[in-house]
């Protein structure tokens, strides 16, 4: 297990396991588990005190969590696809032959959009390769793939009832076009911290040393 | 060949896809209601009748038409149980619960419609359903648009439930038994008379009392029985028959009295205390239930059809006419919230009113992917237990395994947020 093999490079107090993954990890390793979600919410309280919402946009999921003190008070997720998701810029990305990296500062290029208007992974991406065949310029569809993702995340958010300051986390905040678009059309700042992906880590970090000490008392 | 292979057989069934789909639901009991620990000696009845369902009860049936009795499937628990057995008949609830047999409802049936009519026409289509070949009448409901327009495409007999709930929809409803007791006596040829009808007024009556009984231990903290459990109990209430159903739920109710005595659970003290609330889990759908026991955490009541809905209220047995019972039986059946009502305030009051007296830590609204008055109602619904301080998550889900993951990801955040 490649888990195992990190983590014997390493050396620890305790272990955590949060993520999909988790009760995997529990099976083989003997750790408690926590969701992402909490996770979420305790690591982004911790690197930017007093946050009221975390949004985070993984590879296989969105979520939007309400936050109090660190604590989740409510919670929203993006349904079974991958519409909305890391996996769906990556695809895209993929498609107009550009690296992730490349394909949020591309985006950023341009302020016209194409639309696009399939939500769904596999439609949005013949959407785009038709685009492509029509000589759109793949900085707008770019930007459009971007767009349609971030109006899919408004409507989640919608349904929290976000409050600021609010932090972004999870791989896709690396991306710049989409920290832009979400500022713009929420009207608020957006907090991405130098390493967005870890966040989850951190708060999973921060629950075993909550439950290390409430062994040791 | 087994005799219930033989009986498959002359049916006219699809004997060997009709394993795969026993294989399918064994599967799907053990990996869910099997793999619990300490479960009571008295369940195992319950256990047999849900296994016997395509077997037992139908070899059972068909003895009783041979001997002059009419068996009548039904769909809701708005359709009066009563007043088919006063004139004989036998009905039986046939909802579907089963993954394994919606690709052969979707053959016909749009994809985009709730997984229960979908499960149980995909049982009729692809030839596994032992029931429909040997049904002398299909009564269905108004309870929804999808249901009704199914009932159009199979030639049921339709009761028509009103939508809203003045004195007006009453003698609607009214008029809609009094033609089910109509339909009934000209499929058996027997009247309905009043002393038969109060007979059976009363075994339902004991039959709501027992289960009254079972929920009203689900209360204790912690509870002597599992959710998981109460509700194979509940899925059995819906297919055996009503008498030796209440005979067996009697005994198991005195077992789980004693487990209450001693202080013995399957949890240990302190388990959070989960109330389901919305859509129903029939027979072959344990898993939002089981999802959430997994999770360590205990349902404690169900808000449901195949829950509260289905026992609460007893049909007043003080009448002494024909009129009178069906004017009582009317009352009574009218007191189902059914989220195909508008406004539907009662369901409101009657969740206020579980969450207090079962102590309830959180409520998950269950919502099968497509029912838009329970999926619209959940709104209403999250604002009263918002206002109560309750947490609470909306699950919209199909029967399908696919999102099992993800499912356990928001249950466990939910559990999280509990403690």
């Amino acid at each position: 297990m490649n888990c195992r093999k990190i983590l014997d490079e390493q050396t620890y107090d305790t272990l955590v396991a949060t993520g999909y993954g988790r009760y995997l990890a529990q099976a083989h390793l003997d750790c408690p588990v926590i969701t992402e979600i909490k996770a979420y919410a305790a690591g982004a309280d911790f690197i930017f005190p007093g946050c009221r919402t975390v949004l985070d946009i993984g590879g296989q999921d969105s979520k939007v969590i309400k936050v109090n003190l660190g604590k989740v008070e409510d919670f929203e997720m993006n349904d079974r696809c991958a519409a909305g998701t890391g996996k769906f810029l990556e695809v895209m990305a993929t498609t107009l032959g550009y690296t992730i990296d490349e394909f949020g500062t591309e985006a950023l290029k341009t302020s016209s959009a194409a639309s696009i208007n399939s939500m769904c992974t596999v439609f949005s991406e013949s959407e785009v390769v038709s685009l492509i065949a029509r000589g759109e310029n793949p900085q707008s569809i770019a930007r459009g793939v971007h767009q349609s993702i971030v109006n899919r995340i408004i409507s989640l958010m919608g349904r929290v009832g976000f409050e600021e300051p609010i932090v972004f986390g999870g791989g896709v905040a690396k991306n710049k076009c989409m920290v832009f678009l979400l500022q713009k059309r929420l009207g608020a700042q957006t907090h991405v911290s130098k390493e967005p992906q870890i966040v989850g880590a951190v708060g999973a970090a921060l629950a075993a040393t909550k439950s290390k000490k409430e062994v040791r008392t | 060949m087994t005799n219930h292979e033989q009986m498959w057989n002359e049916l006219g069934m699809d004997v060997e896809l009709h394993k795969e789909l026993l294989r399918s639901i064994d599967k799907t009991f053990n990996q869910t209601v099997g793999a619990q620990k300490n479960r009571p000696a008295g369940i195992d009845y319950f256990d047999h009748v849900l296994h016997e369902s395509h077997g037992g009860r139908v070899a059972e049936l068909i003895e009783a038409r041979k001997n002059g009795k009419k068996f009548i499937g039904t769909f809701c628990i708005y359709v009066p149980d009563e007043i088919a057995m006063a004139a004989d008949a036998i009905p039986v609830a046939l909802c579907g619960g089963s993954q394994f047999s919606i690709p052969y409802g979707e053959k016909m049936f749009p994809r985009d419609i709730c997984p229960l009519i979908k499960s149980t026409m995909g049982l009729a289509l692809g030839k596994i359903c032992p029931y429909g070949p040997i049904k002398d009448l299909g009564v269905g409901e108004t309870t929804c648009d999808a249901k009704k327009k199914t009932w159009d495409v199979v030639n049921f007999h339709v009761m028509e439930v009103p939508q809203k709930k003045s004195k007006l929809d009453f003698d609607l409803w009214f008029k809609a038994i009094e033609e089910f007791k109509d339909k009934v006596e000209e499929l058996t040829g027997k009247k309905v008379e009043a002393r038969r009808l109060s007979e059976t007024i009363a075994i339902m009556n004991q039959k709501r009392r027992a289960l009254q009984k079972l929920n009203e231990m689900r209360k204790i903290d912690p509870p002597p029985i599992s959710g998981l459990d109460a509700l194979v109990v509940m899925q059995a209430a819906l297919n055996d028959e009503p008498v030796r159903f209440t005979e067996y739920l009697n005994k198991l109710n005195h077992e789980l009295e004693k487990r209450a005595d001693e202080g013995f659970s399957p949890f240990p003290k302190g388990t959070k205390r989960i109330m389901i609330s919305g859509c129903p889990s029939v027979m072959g759908n344990w898993k939002v239930h089981s999802l959430i026991e997994k999770s360590n955490a205990s349902v404690v009541i169900d808000e449901t059809c195949t829950g509260t809905r289905y026992f609460e209220n007893l049909v007043d047995d003080q009448t002494r006419t024909i009129e009178q019972q069906l004017n009582a039986l009317a009352e009574r059946y009218m007191k189902i919230n059914c989220s195909c009502f508008t406004p539907n305030n009662e369901r409101l009051e009657s969740i206020e009113k579980i969450i207090n007296t079962y102590r309830v830590d959180g409520v998950v609204q269950y919502i099968l992917q497509y029912c838009h008055g329970y999926n619209v109602e959940a709104m209403r619904v999250s604002q009263i237990l918002k206002q109560a301080n309750l947490p609470n998550l909306k699950i919209v889900t199909d029967y399908s395994e696919e999102d099992t993951g993800q499912l356990q990801t928001r249950i466990d955040a939910f559990l999280e947020q509990i403690e």
